[in-house]
């Protein structure tokens, strides 16, 4: 298995050594294939690798460097774009990460642009984002519409010239995941960057990379996920965190976040029958960056749905959805 | 995957698998002359898998990805994996190679000197490119060249001629069956044959070289030739790189010097023969 490869390699780096080619192309494979190639690349930078590495490595760091820098610009433009209204713009995920200098920020793969604002301000934001030049991907009216009664954040948009997206968030579940984390408490004690920009507190960060691995979703990325929560945790008070957790509703999944990032990234940690289950789930990878375990796959495909929405109207959201064409991958 | 095959091509490395083995057989036997280091590190993996279980076996229909894949690439038919393959293989370039600049373009060499001609599928470019490397050219490649981000060179990446439809009986004719792939019939783009490079373009493949001449070829024309001024031949050039905005500031510094000083052209012709005494009319006067 060859997500298990990888998660060793970014455990021990050194262990690169007894690695023959066959190895290393099922290391590369992987890494690509779970967008750990540029967090591989920086955990590799002091570590004696072949020659042939070396610039599938430099290659990924600069890639790495080129979306930082793409991702600053573009939370610059929408700080330019939002500052008229006064609100708190918190920067989230990679974004975040990089503008806050976090160790989990190095080498990370950052596609949207995703921010939280208040949700009294969503419909000023968005009007100020499509004057600023950003419109509509989704064409499709339920779609639209799913998004405004149901989701945690608008539509995404994407920028008209520079081509990048942005999701807009006001909370951090969907509005029918059976918790309710308190996104007026998060806004409030975020930490200011300057230019009306802000990141969440240590311990907010642990609880909204945890609510979207574990509390929602289908765990794609979850190797990603689980890399930044590992270095996220470094920085968090524990009683803090155990206060806020509670607080939002996500003590249990942060208390299964942090078993899982102890056992696959740290120095190991008793794993429940369930948290097993993730872990099976995170590591179904093989040499060729192929997704394995297609029924346990499925299965959380099928349960990320099932979070987020009572079975009737899951019910008709899938009716919807196979009507059009869809079909799970 | 099942089987597999590691090629090198240029200064890139694949490794490709395959559900089944009618693909890997026909490279192998294609790129009999280019290196294949079955122990090698690849910069790339291609993977050609079927789209469902089903499919594996029943009207086999191949869906092509790798490290770097397109969500809604087309299934293809098994009859067509070679194409297949080939077309895995220049999305991973296209997408995911940072080492120099990719230009869409075909290149020859000749005296230590490289003509590149760019233009749209069905331009000419490949085929010109495939004529010219059997009268005394050395073929450098009719998909990408790489243009190096601090020498200026151009490097070439030869492989397999992809000839389409009409093109394909005018290279055969030249080449030989013994060069010549099994033909693909209705693909999407048409008739496909694939041509295997002379044994010298294969033994180069690491050389690069400046380029002095820049030629856009548009075939099916009276024959015209053009000026065409250096803003236009960079915003031509940027629209046929796919990596341009990815290397950042180095791309736009080498493109500028590309523009600047490689003498450009616009040839439109009827026929090949045309368009290749007007290739070597133009390589006398302005490379």
């Amino acid at each position: 298995m060859s997500a298990a490869l990888l998660v060793r390699t970014l455990r021990d780096p050194a262990s690169v050594a007894a690695l023959d080619a066959s190895g290393w192309n099922s290391l590369i494979a992987a890494a690509r294939a779970e967008r750990l190639i540029g967090t591989l690349a920086f955990r590799l930078a002091d570590v004696t690798v072949p020659p042939a590495v070396m610039p599938i490595l430099s290659d990924a760091r600069a890639d790495a460097a080129r979306e930082a820098r793409q991702a600053l610009w573009e939370a610059d433009r929408a700080a330019q774009a939002l500052g008229p209204l006064g609100v708190r713009v918190v920067l989230l995920k990679g974004t975040a990460y990089a503008a806050a200098g976090l160790k989990a920020r190095q080498g990370r793969f950052i596609g949207d642009l995703d921010i939280l604002v208040p949700v009294e301000a969503m419909a000023a934001v968005e009007q100020a984002l499509i004057v600023a030049g950003w419109e509509w991907v989704k064409d499709d009216p339920y779609d639209d519409a799913y998004y405004r009664q149901w989701m945690h954040e608008l539509p995404p948009m994407i920028h008209a010239t520079r081509d990048r997206m942005i999701d807009v968030h006001h909370t951090i579940l969907p509005l029918t995941a059976r918790q309710t984390p308190d996104a007026a408490a998060m806004i409030a004690d975020a930490m200011p960057l300057g230019d009306g920009l802000y990141v969440l507190s240590p311990e907010d960060r642990v609880v909204h990379a945890v609510a979207h691995m574990l509390a929602d979703g289908d765990l794609q990325g979850g190797l990603r996920n689980l890399w930044d929560i590992h270095h996220l945790l470094a920085d968090t008070e524990p009683n803090i965190l155990e206060a806020r957790a509670a607080r939002h509703g996500l003590g249990f999944h942060v208390r299964q976040a942090q078993r899982l990032a102890a056992a696959l990234y740290g120095s190991g940690a008793r794993l429940t029958l369930w948290d097993r289950l993730i872990r099976a789930r995170l590591l179904a990878r093989n040499g060729w960056g192929r997704e394995t375990r297609k029924a346990l796959v499925f299965a959380f495909f099928l349960r990320s749905h099932w979070l987020r929405m009572p079975p009737l109207m899951l019910a008709r959201h899938l009716w919807t959805k196979w009507r059009k064409g869809h079909r799970p991958q | 995957m099942r089987h597999q095959l590691t090629l090198r091509i240029g200064p890139a490395t694949f490794r490709i698998g395959s559900a089944w083995p009618a693909p890997i057989a026909q490279l192998t036997s294609l790129y009999a002359t280019y290196p294949q280091p079955a122990d090698a590190i690849a910069d790339f993996t291609v993977r050609l898998q079927p789209t469902s279980l089903v499919r594996r076996f029943i009207h086999p229909s191949i869906f092509i990805t790798g490290d770097h894949g397109l969500a809604d690439a087309a299934p293809m038919s098994l009859s067509h994996g070679l194409l297949a393959a080939e077309m895995g293989m220049n999305l991973q370039m296209a997408l995911g190679w940072r080492r120099h600049l990719l230009l869409h373009a075909s290149s020859v060499e000749k005296d230590g000197r490289v003509l590149v001609m760019t233009g749209e599928s069905g331009s000419g470019k490949s085929t010109l490119a495939a004529l010219l490397g059997e009268r005394g050219w050395r073929f450098m490649g009719d998909e990408f060249a790489l243009l190096d981000l601090e020498s200026g060179a151009i490097l070439p990446f030869p492989r397999l001629v992809s000839l389409k439809n009409r093109a394909i009986g005018v290279v055969a004719g030249e080449v030989g069956a013994a060069r010549m792939g099994p033909l693909l019939a209705a693909t999407a783009k048409g008739d496909i044959r694939h041509m295997v490079p002379r044994a010298d373009a294969v033994a180069h493949m690491g050389q690069g070289a400046m380029p002095a001449l820049l030629l856009f070829p548009r075939f099916g024309h009276a024959a015209d030739m053009r000026a065409v001024g250096q803003a236009e031949i960079f915003m031509r050039l940027t629209q046929a790189s796919t990596n341009y905005v990815a290397l950042g500031e180095p791309a736009f510094t080498a493109l500028t010097r590309f523009v600047r000083d490689v003498p450009a052209r616009a040839i439109d012709f009827p026929t090949g023969e045309e368009a290749i005494a007007m290739v070597e009319r133009l390589w006398e006067e302005m490379a």
